[in-house]
Protein backbone atom coordinates (compact mmCIF):
# COMPACT_ATOMS: atom_id res chain seq x y z
CA UNK A 1 0.00 0.00 0.00
CA UNK A 2 1.14 3.52 -0.97
CA UNK A 3 1.48 5.67 1.67
CA UNK A 4 1.93 9.68 1.93
CA UNK A 5 5.57 10.45 2.88
CA UNK A 6 4.69 14.36 2.72
CA UNK A 7 1.65 15.62 2.93
CA UNK A 8 0.79 19.53 2.87
CA UNK A 9 -2.36 21.28 3.38
CA UNK A 10 -3.58 24.47 2.49
CA UNK A 11 0.03 25.48 3.28
CA UNK A 12 0.67 29.21 4.00
CA UNK A 13 3.87 31.90 4.97
CA UNK A 14 4.62 35.61 4.75
CA UNK A 15 7.41 37.20 5.07
CA UNK A 16 6.32 40.59 6.18
CA UNK A 17 3.70 42.03 3.74
CA UNK A 18 4.90 39.31 1.12
CA UNK A 19 3.03 35.77 0.61
CA UNK A 20 5.56 33.71 -0.67
CA UNK A 21 3.04 30.97 -0.32
CA UNK A 22 -0.29 31.10 -0.62
CA UNK A 23 -2.20 28.33 0.14
CA UNK A 24 -0.26 24.85 -1.63
CA UNK A 25 -1.80 21.51 -1.34
CA UNK A 26 0.51 18.49 -1.80
CA UNK A 27 0.72 14.71 -1.29
CA UNK A 28 3.79 12.67 -2.08
CA UNK A 29 3.70 8.76 -1.67
CA UNK A 30 6.25 7.32 -0.04
CA UNK A 31 8.92 5.76 -2.09
CA UNK A 32 8.72 8.43 -5.06
CA UNK A 33 10.96 10.99 -6.60
CA UNK A 34 8.57 14.54 -6.62
CA UNK A 35 9.92 17.47 -8.02
CA UNK A 36 8.68 20.94 -7.74
CA UNK A 37 9.53 22.80 -10.61
CA UNK A 38 9.04 26.25 -10.48
CA UNK A 39 11.29 29.75 -11.39
CA UNK A 40 13.16 31.57 -9.03
CA UNK A 41 10.81 33.23 -6.30
CA UNK A 42 8.36 30.83 -6.75
CA UNK A 43 8.26 29.57 -3.20
CA UNK A 44 10.44 26.51 -3.57
CA UNK A 45 13.01 26.74 -1.12
CA UNK A 46 10.45 28.09 1.02
CA UNK A 47 8.49 24.87 1.17
CA UNK A 48 11.57 22.81 1.59
CA UNK A 49 13.10 24.90 4.76
CA UNK A 50 9.10 24.29 6.07
CA UNK A 51 9.30 20.46 5.47
CA UNK A 52 13.06 20.28 7.27
CA UNK A 53 11.82 22.13 10.31
CA UNK A 54 13.82 25.25 9.75
CA UNK A 55 10.96 27.63 8.77
CA UNK A 56 7.52 27.33 10.84
CA UNK A 57 4.57 27.85 8.61
CA UNK A 58 2.08 30.44 9.43
CA UNK A 59 -0.67 28.08 8.97
CA UNK A 60 -1.83 24.90 7.18
CA UNK A 61 -1.39 21.37 8.35
CA UNK A 62 1.93 19.65 7.48
CA UNK A 63 2.80 15.44 7.92
CA UNK A 64 6.37 14.58 7.39
CA UNK A 65 7.27 10.25 7.94
CA UNK A 66 3.86 10.54 9.24
CA UNK A 67 4.69 13.21 11.95
CA UNK A 68 3.25 16.72 12.12
CA UNK A 69 5.67 19.47 11.43
CA UNK A 70 5.64 20.79 15.04
CA UNK A 71 7.30 17.30 16.57
CA UNK A 72 10.77 18.60 15.05
CA UNK A 73 12.63 16.10 16.67
CA UNK A 74 10.73 13.16 15.00
CA UNK A 75 10.87 14.75 11.83
CA UNK A 76 14.22 15.53 11.79
CA UNK A 77 15.03 11.62 12.72
CA UNK A 78 13.39 11.17 9.41
CA UNK A 79 14.93 13.52 7.08
CA UNK A 80 18.06 14.42 5.45
CA UNK A 81 18.74 18.13 3.54
CA UNK A 82 21.00 18.96 0.81
CA UNK A 83 20.17 22.54 0.62
CA UNK A 84 21.14 25.05 -2.15
CA UNK A 85 24.11 26.02 -1.05
CA UNK A 86 26.59 23.00 -0.66
CA UNK A 87 26.30 22.25 2.80
CA UNK A 88 29.42 21.31 3.50
CA UNK A 89 32.53 22.64 5.37
CA UNK A 90 35.06 23.79 3.37
CA UNK A 91 38.24 23.71 5.78
CA UNK A 92 37.71 19.96 6.30
CA UNK A 93 38.66 17.50 3.59
CA UNK A 94 35.65 14.96 2.33
CA UNK A 95 36.68 12.09 4.59
CA UNK A 96 36.55 14.71 8.02
CA UNK A 97 32.94 16.12 6.34
CA UNK A 98 31.54 12.33 5.94
CA UNK A 99 33.34 11.41 9.72
CA UNK A 100 31.93 14.22 11.15
CA UNK A 101 28.00 13.68 9.97
CA UNK A 102 28.97 10.36 11.07
CA UNK A 103 29.59 10.75 14.56
CA UNK A 104 26.57 13.57 14.19
CA UNK A 105 23.84 10.89 13.59
CA UNK A 106 25.12 8.59 16.47
CA UNK A 107 27.68 6.38 14.81
CA UNK A 108 30.43 5.34 16.49
CA UNK A 109 34.43 6.28 15.52
CA UNK A 110 34.71 3.23 13.75
CA UNK A 111 31.04 2.68 12.23
CA UNK A 112 31.92 6.95 10.68
CA UNK A 113 35.33 5.68 9.34
CA UNK A 114 34.19 2.72 7.23
CA UNK A 115 31.19 4.71 5.99
CA UNK A 116 33.12 7.61 5.28
CA UNK A 117 35.11 5.42 3.38
CA UNK A 118 32.05 3.74 1.29
CA UNK A 119 30.65 6.98 0.17
CA UNK A 120 33.96 8.11 -0.90
CA UNK A 121 33.89 4.81 -3.13
CA UNK A 122 30.14 5.27 -4.29
CA UNK A 123 30.54 8.91 -5.25
CA UNK A 124 34.19 8.45 -6.25
CA UNK A 125 35.98 10.66 -4.01
CA UNK A 126 38.49 8.66 -3.08
CA UNK A 127 41.13 10.21 -4.41
CA UNK A 128 39.97 13.30 -3.30
CA UNK A 129 39.51 12.05 0.03
CA UNK A 130 42.13 13.71 1.91
CA UNK A 131 42.00 17.25 0.01
CA UNK A 132 40.47 20.71 1.70
CA UNK A 133 36.67 20.97 -0.21
CA UNK A 134 37.83 24.08 -0.26
CA UNK A 135 39.66 22.96 -3.70
CA UNK A 136 37.04 21.09 -4.67
CA UNK A 137 34.80 21.79 -7.94
CA UNK A 138 31.22 22.30 -8.60
CA UNK A 139 30.44 18.36 -9.44
CA UNK A 140 32.72 17.38 -7.00
CA UNK A 141 30.93 19.76 -3.59
CA UNK A 142 27.69 18.66 -4.96
CA UNK A 143 28.33 14.96 -4.69
CA UNK A 144 29.87 15.23 -1.47
CA UNK A 145 26.65 17.45 -0.03
CA UNK A 146 24.24 14.24 -1.43
CA UNK A 147 27.04 11.93 0.04
CA UNK A 148 26.84 13.77 3.40
CA UNK A 149 22.78 13.87 3.42
CA UNK A 150 23.43 9.57 2.73
CA UNK A 151 25.53 9.27 6.10
CA UNK A 152 22.72 6.98 7.90
CA UNK A 153 19.48 5.77 6.73
CA UNK A 154 16.95 8.43 6.22
CA UNK A 155 13.71 7.76 4.79
CA UNK A 156 13.00 10.95 3.16
CA UNK A 157 15.70 12.72 1.37
CA UNK A 158 15.30 16.70 0.33
CA UNK A 159 17.09 18.10 -2.36
CA UNK A 160 17.08 22.09 -3.42
CA UNK A 161 18.26 23.07 -6.84
CA UNK A 162 20.61 19.42 -6.64
CA UNK A 163 22.00 20.27 -9.76
CA UNK A 164 22.09 24.16 -10.37
CA UNK A 165 25.45 25.18 -11.91
CA UNK A 166 26.64 21.87 -12.47
CA UNK A 167 27.98 20.77 -16.31
CA UNK A 168 26.39 18.24 -18.01
CA UNK A 169 28.14 15.31 -16.87
CA UNK A 170 28.12 16.30 -13.31
CA UNK A 171 24.17 16.38 -13.66
CA UNK A 172 24.11 12.94 -14.95
CA UNK A 173 25.86 11.93 -12.98
CA UNK A 174 24.02 13.07 -10.14
CA UNK A 175 20.65 12.00 -11.65
CA UNK A 176 22.05 8.28 -11.66
CA UNK A 177 22.51 8.70 -7.60
CA UNK A 178 18.97 10.32 -6.77
CA UNK A 179 17.47 7.54 -9.53
CA UNK A 180 19.36 4.39 -7.21
CA UNK A 181 18.21 6.00 -3.74
CA UNK A 182 14.41 5.61 -4.86
CA UNK A 183 14.85 1.89 -6.23
CA UNK A 184 16.18 1.57 -2.29
CA UNK A 185 12.75 2.66 -0.79
CA UNK A 186 13.83 6.66 -0.25
CA UNK A 187 11.19 9.06 -0.80
CA UNK A 188 13.11 11.73 -2.85
CA UNK A 189 11.64 15.69 -3.20
CA UNK A 190 13.51 18.22 -4.91
CA UNK A 191 13.27 21.02 -6.09
CA UNK A 192 14.44 22.39 -9.87
CA UNK A 193 14.47 25.24 -12.23
CA UNK A 194 14.74 22.91 -15.07
CA UNK A 195 11.66 20.64 -17.08
CA UNK A 196 14.50 18.49 -18.52
CA UNK A 197 15.43 17.31 -14.82
CA UNK A 198 11.83 16.83 -13.50
CA UNK A 199 10.87 14.76 -17.03
CA UNK A 200 13.85 13.03 -16.57
CA UNK A 201 13.95 11.85 -12.50
CA UNK A 202 10.35 12.75 -11.30
CA UNK A 203 7.72 10.73 -11.21
CA UNK A 204 5.22 13.29 -10.28
CA UNK A 205 5.78 17.15 -10.62
CA UNK A 206 3.82 20.03 -9.24
CA UNK A 207 4.42 23.30 -11.01
CA UNK A 208 4.39 26.36 -8.63
CA UNK A 209 4.54 29.61 -9.11
CA UNK A 210 3.74 32.74 -6.85
CA UNK A 211 3.27 30.47 -3.91
CA UNK A 212 0.94 28.84 -5.78
CA UNK A 213 0.24 25.14 -7.14
CA UNK A 214 -0.15 25.58 -11.18
CA UNK A 215 0.06 22.54 -12.43
CA UNK A 216 0.03 18.79 -11.10
CA UNK A 217 1.16 15.52 -12.82
CA UNK A 218 3.48 13.48 -14.22
CA UNK A 219 5.67 14.80 -16.95
CA UNK A 220 3.78 13.88 -19.84
CA UNK A 221 0.43 14.77 -18.47
CA UNK A 222 1.96 18.48 -18.15
CA UNK A 223 3.67 18.35 -21.61
CA UNK A 224 0.48 17.65 -23.40
CA UNK A 225 -1.29 20.75 -21.44
CA UNK A 226 1.57 22.82 -22.78
CA UNK A 227 1.23 21.28 -26.09
CA UNK A 228 4.56 20.42 -28.50
CA UNK A 229 6.89 22.20 -30.34
CA UNK A 230 7.38 26.09 -30.69
CA UNK A 231 8.11 27.98 -34.00
CA UNK A 232 10.46 31.37 -33.83
CA UNK A 233 9.95 33.13 -36.15
CA UNK A 234 13.03 35.41 -36.65
CA UNK A 235 15.02 37.96 -38.69
CA UNK A 236 17.95 39.00 -40.44
CA UNK A 237 20.01 39.86 -37.00
CA UNK A 238 18.48 36.65 -35.62
CA UNK A 239 16.33 38.68 -33.29
CA UNK A 240 12.99 36.63 -32.01
CA UNK A 241 9.97 38.36 -34.48
CA UNK A 242 7.67 35.96 -32.93
CA UNK A 243 6.97 32.62 -31.16
CA UNK A 244 3.98 30.29 -32.05
CA UNK A 245 2.95 27.16 -30.28
CA UNK A 246 2.79 24.48 -33.01
CA UNK A 247 1.04 20.84 -31.34
CA UNK A 248 2.96 18.00 -31.88
CA UNK A 249 2.56 16.45 -34.60
CA UNK A 250 4.46 17.14 -38.45
CA UNK A 251 0.98 18.05 -39.52
CA UNK A 252 0.37 20.94 -37.50
CA UNK A 253 3.97 22.38 -37.64
CA UNK A 254 3.89 22.04 -41.15
CA UNK A 255 0.55 24.12 -41.04
CA UNK A 256 1.96 26.87 -38.96
CA UNK A 257 5.06 27.40 -40.86
CA UNK A 258 2.68 27.53 -43.91
CA UNK A 259 0.75 30.14 -42.71
CA UNK A 260 3.64 32.05 -41.43
CA UNK A 261 5.35 32.05 -44.89
CA UNK A 262 2.24 33.88 -46.35
CA UNK A 263 3.11 37.20 -43.34
CA UNK A 264 6.45 36.27 -42.34
CA UNK A 265 9.13 38.82 -43.79
CA UNK A 266 11.78 38.84 -46.06
CA UNK A 267 14.60 37.09 -45.27
CA UNK A 268 13.49 36.10 -42.01
CA UNK A 269 14.46 32.47 -40.57
CA UNK A 270 12.54 29.88 -38.62
CA UNK A 271 13.71 27.62 -35.62
CA UNK A 272 11.87 24.80 -34.59
CA UNK A 273 12.72 23.80 -30.75
CA UNK A 274 10.94 22.10 -27.89
CA UNK A 275 8.95 23.82 -24.90
CA UNK A 276 11.13 26.12 -23.00
CA UNK A 277 10.71 26.06 -18.67
CA UNK A 278 9.48 29.90 -19.70
CA UNK A 279 6.57 29.05 -22.30
CA UNK A 280 6.03 26.14 -19.61
CA UNK A 281 4.90 28.70 -17.11
CA UNK A 282 3.55 31.28 -19.80
CA UNK A 283 1.16 28.56 -20.72
CA UNK A 284 0.38 27.22 -17.12
CA UNK A 285 0.08 30.90 -15.75
CA UNK A 286 -2.23 32.20 -18.15
CA UNK A 287 -4.02 28.98 -18.15
CA UNK A 288 -4.48 29.36 -14.87
CA UNK A 289 -6.15 33.17 -14.79
CA UNK A 290 -8.08 32.36 -17.47
CA UNK A 291 -9.97 29.55 -15.30
CA UNK A 292 -10.00 31.81 -12.25
CA UNK A 293 -11.56 34.98 -14.45
CA UNK A 294 -14.55 32.57 -15.03
CA UNK B 1 25.04 0.48 -5.53
CA UNK B 2 24.25 2.49 -2.46
CA UNK B 3 24.51 0.05 0.55
CA UNK B 4 21.99 0.99 3.34
CA UNK B 5 22.95 1.45 7.01
CA UNK B 6 20.77 1.15 9.59
CA UNK B 7 19.32 4.30 11.16
CA UNK B 8 21.63 4.64 14.16
CA UNK B 9 20.59 6.37 17.75
CA UNK B 10 20.95 10.03 18.10
CA UNK B 11 24.65 11.21 18.75
CA UNK B 12 24.21 12.16 22.88
CA UNK B 13 25.18 15.43 23.89
CA UNK B 14 28.87 15.04 25.05
CA UNK B 15 29.74 13.14 21.21
CA UNK B 16 28.16 15.71 19.44
CA UNK B 17 30.10 18.62 21.46
CA UNK B 18 33.20 16.57 21.06
CA UNK B 19 33.13 16.38 17.50
CA UNK B 20 32.26 20.48 17.06
CA UNK B 21 35.09 21.04 19.66
CA UNK B 22 37.02 18.94 17.33
CA UNK B 23 35.48 20.65 14.23
CA UNK B 24 36.48 24.26 15.24
CA UNK B 25 39.93 23.34 16.53
CA UNK B 26 40.81 21.74 13.31
CA UNK B 27 39.06 25.11 11.75
CA UNK B 28 42.12 26.89 14.31
CA UNK B 29 45.11 25.30 13.17
CA UNK B 30 44.35 25.33 9.73
CA UNK B 31 43.36 29.06 9.53
CA UNK B 32 47.27 29.54 9.45
CA UNK B 33 46.97 33.51 9.07
CA UNK B 34 44.77 34.14 12.15
CA UNK B 35 46.98 31.89 14.07
CA UNK B 36 50.34 33.18 13.25
CA UNK B 37 48.56 36.25 14.40
CA UNK B 38 47.20 35.15 17.42
CA UNK B 39 50.84 33.96 18.58
CA UNK B 40 52.93 37.00 17.02
CA UNK B 41 50.32 39.75 18.67
CA UNK B 42 50.76 39.14 22.13
CA UNK B 43 54.82 38.95 21.67
CA UNK B 44 55.11 42.66 19.85
CA UNK B 45 52.61 44.10 22.28
CA UNK B 46 55.28 42.79 25.22
CA UNK B 47 58.30 44.10 23.75
CA UNK B 48 56.18 47.26 22.52
CA UNK B 49 54.97 47.96 25.92
CA UNK B 50 58.31 47.00 27.96
CA UNK B 51 61.08 48.56 25.49
CA UNK B 52 59.16 51.63 23.56
CA UNK B 53 56.94 52.82 26.15
CA UNK B 54 58.14 51.01 29.57
CA UNK B 55 61.18 53.32 29.67
CA UNK B 56 58.92 56.53 29.78
CA UNK B 57 56.39 55.06 31.92
CA UNK B 58 58.45 54.04 34.63
CA UNK B 59 62.05 54.81 34.38
CA UNK B 60 63.14 52.37 37.26
CA UNK B 61 62.27 49.94 34.76
CA UNK B 62 59.60 48.08 36.87
CA UNK B 63 56.41 48.62 34.10
CA UNK B 64 56.79 44.86 32.97
CA UNK B 65 55.27 44.32 36.62
CA UNK B 66 52.95 47.13 36.32
CA UNK B 67 51.70 45.97 32.80
CA UNK B 68 51.19 41.91 32.06
CA UNK B 69 47.97 42.22 32.86
CA UNK B 70 46.59 44.61 30.74
CA UNK B 71 48.46 42.76 27.63
CA UNK B 72 46.74 39.21 28.56
CA UNK B 73 43.63 41.09 28.77
CA UNK B 74 44.26 42.72 25.50
CA UNK B 75 45.24 39.82 23.95
CA UNK B 76 42.02 37.25 24.71
CA UNK B 77 40.13 40.64 23.51
CA UNK B 78 41.83 40.47 20.27
CA UNK B 79 41.95 36.55 20.23
CA UNK B 80 38.69 35.96 21.19
CA UNK B 81 37.25 38.49 18.50
CA UNK B 82 37.90 35.68 15.47
CA UNK B 83 34.75 33.50 17.33
CA UNK B 84 32.73 36.25 15.83
CA UNK B 85 33.83 35.61 12.44
CA UNK B 86 33.93 32.55 12.59
CA UNK B 87 30.58 32.31 13.95
CA UNK B 88 29.13 34.59 11.06
CA UNK B 89 31.41 32.44 8.60
CA UNK B 90 29.07 29.48 9.72
CA UNK B 91 26.24 31.17 9.65
CA UNK B 92 25.82 32.53 6.45
CA UNK B 93 27.46 29.33 4.82
CA UNK B 94 24.85 26.21 3.94
CA UNK B 95 26.35 23.68 6.61
CA UNK B 96 24.20 25.29 9.04
CA UNK B 97 21.19 24.45 7.49
CA UNK B 98 22.17 20.79 7.66
CA UNK B 99 23.04 20.70 11.62
CA UNK B 100 19.71 22.50 12.36
CA UNK B 101 18.05 19.54 10.44
CA UNK B 102 19.70 16.77 12.32
CA UNK B 103 18.46 15.29 15.75
CA UNK B 104 20.75 17.24 17.04
CA UNK B 105 21.83 20.12 19.67
CA UNK B 106 22.30 22.48 17.02
CA UNK B 107 23.43 25.38 19.30
CA UNK B 108 26.94 23.18 20.44
CA UNK B 109 28.11 24.36 16.81
CA UNK B 110 28.49 27.70 18.90
CA UNK B 111 30.08 25.66 21.78
CA UNK B 112 32.58 24.26 19.53
CA UNK B 113 34.11 27.55 18.78
CA UNK B 114 33.73 28.53 21.89
CA UNK B 115 36.10 26.42 23.59
CA UNK B 116 38.08 26.49 20.48
CA UNK B 117 38.63 29.96 21.03
CA UNK B 118 39.50 29.64 25.03
CA UNK B 119 42.00 26.65 24.24
CA UNK B 120 43.96 29.47 21.60
CA UNK B 121 43.67 32.05 24.06
CA UNK B 122 45.33 29.91 26.51
CA UNK B 123 47.98 29.14 24.57
CA UNK B 124 48.67 32.85 23.74
CA UNK B 125 47.85 33.70 27.46
CA UNK B 126 50.98 31.22 28.16
CA UNK B 127 53.17 32.98 25.58
CA UNK B 128 52.91 36.30 27.08
CA UNK B 129 53.50 34.78 30.52
CA UNK B 130 56.51 32.87 28.98
CA UNK B 131 57.99 36.44 27.20
CA UNK B 132 57.09 38.03 30.50
CA UNK B 133 59.23 35.94 32.29
CA UNK B 134 62.15 36.45 29.89
CA UNK B 135 61.71 40.09 29.47
CA UNK B 136 61.80 40.94 33.46
CA UNK B 137 58.71 40.09 35.07
CA UNK B 138 59.36 39.04 38.16
CA UNK B 139 55.47 37.71 40.29
CA UNK B 140 55.18 36.86 43.85
CA UNK B 141 52.26 34.69 43.44
CA UNK B 142 52.34 31.39 44.80
CA UNK B 143 50.39 28.14 43.48
CA UNK B 144 47.12 29.16 45.02
CA UNK B 145 47.70 33.04 43.67
CA UNK B 146 48.77 31.69 39.72
CA UNK B 147 45.63 28.98 39.68
CA UNK B 148 43.05 32.17 41.25
CA UNK B 149 44.66 34.47 38.57
CA UNK B 150 44.76 31.75 35.58
CA UNK B 151 40.78 31.10 36.97
CA UNK B 152 40.11 34.96 36.31
CA UNK B 153 42.07 34.84 32.98
CA UNK B 154 39.93 31.85 32.07
CA UNK B 155 36.54 33.15 33.37
CA UNK B 156 37.31 36.66 31.49
CA UNK B 157 38.19 34.61 28.01
CA UNK B 158 34.86 32.63 28.57
CA UNK B 159 32.74 35.53 28.78
CA UNK B 160 34.12 37.86 26.44
CA UNK B 161 34.58 34.59 23.79
CA UNK B 162 30.22 34.25 24.02
CA UNK B 163 29.90 38.16 24.03
CA UNK B 164 31.82 37.88 20.55
CA UNK B 165 29.88 34.87 19.68
CA UNK B 166 26.61 36.70 19.86
CA UNK B 167 28.07 39.24 17.79
CA UNK B 168 28.90 36.94 15.42
CA UNK B 169 25.27 35.57 15.28
CA UNK B 170 23.53 38.71 15.19
CA UNK B 171 26.06 40.21 12.67
CA UNK B 172 25.08 39.74 8.72
CA UNK B 173 28.66 38.50 7.38
CA UNK B 174 31.92 37.67 8.39
CA UNK B 175 33.16 41.22 7.69
CA UNK B 176 30.74 43.13 9.53
CA UNK B 177 31.04 40.94 12.46
CA UNK B 178 35.16 41.82 12.45
CA UNK B 179 33.91 45.11 12.11
CA UNK B 180 31.57 45.57 15.30
CA UNK B 181 34.00 43.56 17.10
CA UNK B 182 36.62 45.85 17.27
CA UNK B 183 35.36 48.39 19.21
CA UNK B 184 35.21 46.45 21.87
CA UNK B 185 39.47 46.35 21.51
CA UNK B 186 39.41 49.64 22.65
CA UNK B 187 38.21 49.07 26.28
CA UNK B 188 41.34 47.29 28.24
CA UNK B 189 42.87 51.39 26.67
CA UNK B 190 40.11 52.83 28.98
CA UNK B 191 40.78 50.78 32.02
CA UNK B 192 44.16 50.49 34.50
CA UNK B 193 45.39 48.26 32.13
CA UNK B 194 48.33 50.42 31.38
CA UNK B 195 48.33 53.72 33.47
CA UNK B 196 46.59 53.96 36.95
CA UNK B 197 43.48 55.86 36.37
CA UNK B 198 43.93 58.44 38.76
CA UNK B 199 47.01 59.37 36.11
CA UNK B 200 43.53 59.90 33.90
CA UNK B 201 41.65 63.45 33.66
CA UNK B 202 38.15 63.34 36.24
CA UNK B 203 35.70 62.43 33.76
CA UNK B 204 37.87 59.45 32.08
CA UNK B 205 38.55 58.56 35.31
CA UNK B 206 35.13 57.78 36.16
CA UNK B 207 34.41 55.55 33.14
CA UNK B 208 37.86 53.37 33.74
CA UNK B 209 37.09 52.88 37.39
CA UNK B 210 33.68 51.58 37.05
CA UNK B 211 34.10 49.63 33.56
CA UNK B 212 34.65 45.80 34.24
CA UNK B 213 38.11 45.46 32.57
CA UNK B 214 39.60 47.55 35.64
CA UNK B 215 38.41 45.44 38.57
CA UNK B 216 39.67 42.15 36.04
CA UNK B 217 43.19 43.64 35.54
CA UNK B 218 43.49 44.99 39.52
CA UNK B 219 42.04 41.25 40.46
CA UNK B 220 44.87 39.08 38.28
CA UNK B 221 47.56 42.04 39.30
CA UNK B 222 47.22 41.93 42.44
CA UNK B 223 47.16 38.22 42.23
CA UNK B 224 50.61 37.95 40.78
CA UNK B 225 52.73 41.01 42.13
CA UNK B 226 50.72 41.38 45.30
CA UNK B 227 49.19 44.83 44.61
CA UNK B 228 46.23 45.51 46.84
CA UNK B 229 42.76 43.73 45.21
CA UNK B 230 40.33 45.58 47.70
CA UNK B 231 37.21 44.53 46.77
CA UNK B 232 38.24 44.42 43.32
CA UNK B 233 37.54 40.51 42.84
CA UNK B 234 34.20 40.51 43.65
CA UNK B 235 33.85 42.91 40.85
CA UNK B 236 35.94 41.33 38.54
CA UNK B 237 33.63 38.12 39.00
CA UNK B 238 30.47 39.58 39.01
CA UNK B 239 31.38 41.01 36.04
CA UNK B 240 32.44 38.08 34.27
CA UNK B 241 29.44 36.08 35.17
CA UNK B 242 27.33 39.38 34.34
CA UNK B 243 28.75 39.15 30.52
CA UNK B 244 29.00 35.25 30.54
CA UNK B 245 25.13 34.71 31.21
CA UNK B 246 24.24 37.70 29.40
CA UNK B 247 26.06 37.00 26.19
CA UNK B 248 24.78 33.37 26.46
CA UNK B 249 21.98 34.19 26.72
CA UNK B 250 21.73 36.39 23.78
CA UNK B 251 23.54 33.97 21.79
CA UNK B 252 20.75 31.25 22.17
CA UNK B 253 17.91 34.02 21.38
CA UNK B 254 19.60 34.76 18.07
CA UNK B 255 20.42 32.01 16.99
CA UNK B 256 16.91 30.39 17.43
CA UNK B 257 15.30 33.58 15.76
CA UNK B 258 17.96 33.26 13.01
CA UNK B 259 16.54 29.74 11.64
CA UNK B 260 16.04 28.90 8.47
CA UNK B 261 16.61 32.88 7.71
CA UNK B 262 19.89 33.58 5.58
Amino acid sequence: MMTAAIEMKGLRKAFGQHNVLDGIDLSVPAGSIFALLGPNGAGKTTIINILSTLVTPDSGSVRVAGHDITEKESVKRSISLTGQFAAVDEVLTAEENLRMIGRLSGLTKAEARIRAAELLEIFDLTASARKRVKTFSGGMRRRLDLALSLVVNRPILFLDEPTTGLDAQSRRALWDHIRQLARNGVTVFLTTQYLEEADQLADAIAVIAGGRVVAEGTADQLKSRIGGEVVELRDQQDEIIREIPAGSSIREVKKTIDELVLTAPEGSRINIRRPSMEDVFVALTTQEREESAI
Amino acid sequence: MIAQIKPAQSASVGATHAVFIQRSILHSVRNTEALIMAIMLPIMLMLLFTYVFGGALDPGGNYVNYVVPGIILLCAGFGSSSAAVDVAGDMTNGIIDRFRTMPIRSMSVIVGHVIASLARNLVATAVVFGLALLVGFRPSAGFVEWLAAVGVITLFILAITWLYAAIGLVAGSPSAASGYGFALLFLPYLSSAFVPTHTMPAWLRGVADNQPITPIIETIRGLLTGSPIHDSAYWAVGWCALILAGSYLWASWSFHRKAGRR
